[in-house]
């Protein structure tokens, strides 16, 4: 064995799994995750614990995982992480803990994502529990979103012994682990649904069909239903669009409509009731990790697809990971292009799409190179279908809702960055709602910095 | 799990029911709609509240059969649950924020057509609680098609009935009906609400402008989370685009692009949906309701 590399995981193979939406990467086994774990050194500051953002011990779990002692590893990564399974695998490691590991100056980091999958996979399977509070403290409090951000802080306040509600609008919890991201890498009812119960387990309880703005607001939990303090983990769902002609053509989606279709919905199975459209040909306009997951979509469902990105393939914001499973399952990706108009057939569906070839010009304010347009060098891609991902935004249905509750100009929710209390008094926020969209591991550390708040906060309260 | 409290057939394909949902019935007003489940895997079905009990924590819709989700529903009885009600979602109809004493200086035509009588009666019966009449017309294929006339006429100043065939009421659409009030009967209105099948809207609207009469319109695109996360429900109106869950259902009329609303209402309609409608009405089939996209 290579010291310098990380021990290979299998994967289904891309032609097959391009047709199908099955987990794409399958995961260490025992004897491949104890030869991973060999490889770290146990660093004595363990560097990449600073690269977490909810500080899991990484050394000393990995150093049960050398040893075998899998479920005592589990209950190292559960003191600081309430949803290991999802972050294993949709964290991104490469910029984070890997980021930071020492084995990674000179070869390969130690593959912690894979190895904190391993272990929170093998505890599902074993039906291992987090541990419940012993104690009671008679306070409730209020979670809006059933997202990342508010599961963690609904679990770390539940730890404690608090009265806690989460407040969903959706029919499912989970946030954009359920309708945003595909079955293909991450997996509903095997991971996502498990580990959110095992939150609940720990004596959450949770009313889907709840939009807070709307059936009640933070002013009526507060006064009128005995909440004592709220957190919001609202995200940020609020679709962006170009703004170009025919972009209400038929056959043109926000990629949130086409995931949450395939995802929540399930459409993508063959049973389902609820119809989506299977392109011939489609085109995903953005770069980000939301359009890999439309355009790997589509592509299962049938379609020839491209993704178009105004930039080059260096500046594409999503994982190196996503681009390159991507890349084998077949994306087409005509970079340094960017549409100017979607044309449509006398009945209003998409017939293609009018495009810009584009260079990159000086670095811009953000550093990033600007790209321009290439006068005289518009073509037409022919397409039935395009989808959208351009990005979101925090949705206004609660801040315009409730009195006093300060958002900045990207609609973001004004918060302290080292407590999340918000400019209204006994409400909290965190994650996507606070810093518009981000990570799934940036918002649960969003969610965690909020509980600790919050339960000072109340802990200082006469009861 | 909502508990249907109470069902009745109206008319043939349109079902009434009551569900208990206490959070949407404290908080919901007129102009508003709810999402509903039948089963755990089954699709988003918006609706518009109908009525509500405050008190004993009810709300009431109103649908019409057009496809597998509808016709599943309807086989729904008292004592059995909904999965999923959620609501109340959009805006409430924009009168309900209005100055009462000023609401009151204004006269209002509520314009209705088919099953879009049940979405009209909550906002005439408010106006009635306010203490204030406002007219109804209310349109229909046909006389077996006429819904919540009774409870119309409770709350109404004057209704109009009119159908298609003549077969009850006035003979001819409700666009002859608003013109002749106007034209020949002498009424004078500053407000009308007009809520419908698309096509009837559109057409409500083009009578309304020329007699220069505000209108509103209750939009029904196709929807999947209503919360504004999907984009699915966007329209344009008057060149911006908006999210018929958030910004409406309700909007200007005048400003709408009717054209391009029913053109996306059509994105999912199959040959076959379309061939169902088509035996359902039988010789009641005129293919321009909005439902079916047309004949060809
Ligand atoms: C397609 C896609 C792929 C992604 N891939 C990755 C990835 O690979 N890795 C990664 O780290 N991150 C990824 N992200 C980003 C990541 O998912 C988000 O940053 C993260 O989910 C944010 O968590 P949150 O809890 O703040 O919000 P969300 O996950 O958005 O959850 C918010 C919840 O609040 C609910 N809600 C909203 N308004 C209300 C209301 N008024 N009342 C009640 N409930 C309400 C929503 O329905 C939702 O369930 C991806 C995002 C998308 C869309
Ligand atoms: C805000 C709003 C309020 C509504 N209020 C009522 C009401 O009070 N009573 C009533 O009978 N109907 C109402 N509708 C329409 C109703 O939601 C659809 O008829 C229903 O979803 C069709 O489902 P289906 O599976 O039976 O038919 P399908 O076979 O799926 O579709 C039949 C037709 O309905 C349209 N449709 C399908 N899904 C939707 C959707 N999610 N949203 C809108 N249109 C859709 C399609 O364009 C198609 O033409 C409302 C729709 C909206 C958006
Ligand atoms: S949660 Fe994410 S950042 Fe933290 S150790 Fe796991 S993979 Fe690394
Ligand atoms: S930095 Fe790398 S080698 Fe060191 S403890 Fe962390 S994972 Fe192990
Ligand atoms: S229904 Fe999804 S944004 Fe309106």
């Amino acid at each position: 064995m290579d010291v310098l590399k990380k021990v290979p995981i299998s994967e289904q193979d891309a032609k097959i799994r391009a047709t199908n939406f099955e987990e794409v990467c399958l995961g260490y086994t025992l004897e491949e995750a104890m030869m991973e774990a060999e490889r770290c050194i146990n660093c004595k500051n363990a560097p990449c614990r600073n690269g977490c953002p909810v500080s899991i011990d990484i050394p000393a779990f990995i150093q049960k995982v050398k040893a075998g002692e899998v479920e005592a590893a589990y209950h190292i990564i559960n003191e600081s992480s309430a949803l290991p399974s999802v972050c294993g695998r949709v964290c991104p490691q490469e910029t984070q803990c890997e980021e930071r590991c020492i084995r990674g100056i000179k070869g390969e980091p130690v593959s912690i994502g894979k190895l904190e999958r391993f272990v929170a996979d093998w505890a599902l399977e074993h039906g291992i529990k987090p541990e419940k509070a012993k104690n009671k403290i008679d306070k409730k409090v209020a979670v809006i979103g059933c997202g990342p951000a508010g599961i963690t802080c609904a679990g770390d306040l539940a730890k404690l012994g608090y009265d806690v509600t989460i407040f969903e609008a959706l029919h499912e919890p989970g946030g954009v682990l359920v309708y945003g991201i595909p079955e293909f890498r991450l997996p509903k009812e095997k991971v996502v649904r498990k580990e959110i119960d095992n939150v609940l387990s720990l004596g959450v309880k949770i009313e889907t069909d709840v939009v807070i703005g709307k059936a009640t607001t933070i002013d009526e939990l507060l006064e009128e239903e005995g909440f004592d303090a709220v957190f919001i983990g609202s995200g940020a769902g609020l679709p962006k669009f170009m703004g170009i002609p025919g972009e209400q053509s038929n056959g043109v989606f926000s990629a949130n409509e086409y995931l949450t279709r395939s995802n929540l919905m399930k459409a993508f199975k063959e049973d389902s009731t609820t119809p989506i459209m299977r392109g011939k040909k489609v085109a995903v306009v953005g770069g980000g990790n939301v359009a890999m997951d439309a355009a790997r979509t589509a592509l299962r469902l049938g379609a020839e697809t491209h993704i178009v990105y105004r930039r080059s393939e260096e500046e594409l914001p999503a994982r190196v990971e996503e681009v390159h499973h991507a890349k084998e399952e077949g994306i087409i990706f005509d970079l340094l292009t960017n549409p100017i108009e979607i044309q449509a057939d006398e009945n209003g569906w998409v017939k293609g799409m009018k495009c810009i070839k584009m260079e990159l010009g000086e670095p811009d304010a953000s550093g990033r190179r600007k790209p321009v347009e290439i006068e005289g060098s518009e073509f037409v891609m022919d397409l039935d279908m395009v989808i959208m991902s351009l990005g979101t935004s925090p949705n206004p249905l609660i801040s315009s809702t409730t009195k006093g509750l300060e958002t900045n100009r990207y609609k973001c929710i004004v918060v302290e960055e080292e407590t999340g209390k918000t400019t209204k008094d006994r409400v909290y926020a965190g994650g996507d709602a606070v810093t518009g969209a981000a990570t799934v591991i940036l918002a649960m550390g969003a969610g965690k910095t909020a509980a600790k708040a919050m339960h000072e906060y109340l802990s200082s309260l006469e009861s | 799990m909502y508990q249907i409290t109470k069902t009745e057939e109206l008319a043939a394909n349109i079902y009434y029911m009551e569900v208990k949902a206490k959070r949407v019935a404290k908080s919901c007003e007129p102009g508003q709609f709810v999402i509903v489940r039948t089963s755990k895997d089954g699709e988003r079905i918006p609706l518009t509240i109908c009525d509500y009990d405050r008190v004993n924590g009810t709300v009431s819709i109103v649908f019409q059969i057009v496809g597998g989700a509808t016709q599943f529903m309807s086989t729904l009885k008292e004592g059995d649950h909904f999965v999923d009600f959620v609501g109340p979602l959009g805006c409430a109809s924009e009168f309900v924020h209005e100055d009462i004493e000023e609401l009151k200086k204004k006269k209002i035509l509520f314009v209705a057509g088919g099953v879009g009588t049940a979405p009209v009666y909550p906002q005439v019966k408010w106006l009635k609680q306010h203490g204030i009449d406002a007219d109804v017309i209310v349109g229909a294929k046909t006389k077996d098609l006429v819904i919540l006339e009774d409870k119309m006429k409770a709350v109404a100043g004057t209704l109009y009935i009119t159908t298609d065939d003549g077969s009850y009421g006035r003979h001819g659409l409700v666009t002859q009906v608003i013109k002749d009030l106007v034209e020949k009967e002498g009424k004078q209105y500053d407000l009308c609400v007009a809520i419908g099948p698309m096509i009837m809207m559109k057409f409500a609207a083009m009578t309304t402008k020329e007699l220069q009469i505000p209108t509103i319109v209750s939009l029904n695109p196709i929807m999947v989370d209503g919360t504004g996360m999907c984009g699915a429900c966007r329209v344009t109106v008057g060149n911006e685009v908006k999210f018929a869950c958030v910004d409406g259902p309700e909007f200007d009329g005048h400003l709408v692009d009717f054209d391009q609303a029913m053109k996306r209402q059509q994105i999912y309609k199959t040959i076959e949906g379309r061939e169902m409608l088509k035996a359902q009405e039988g010789d009641k089939h005129h293919g321009g309701c909005g439902h079916c996209g047309g004949d060809e």
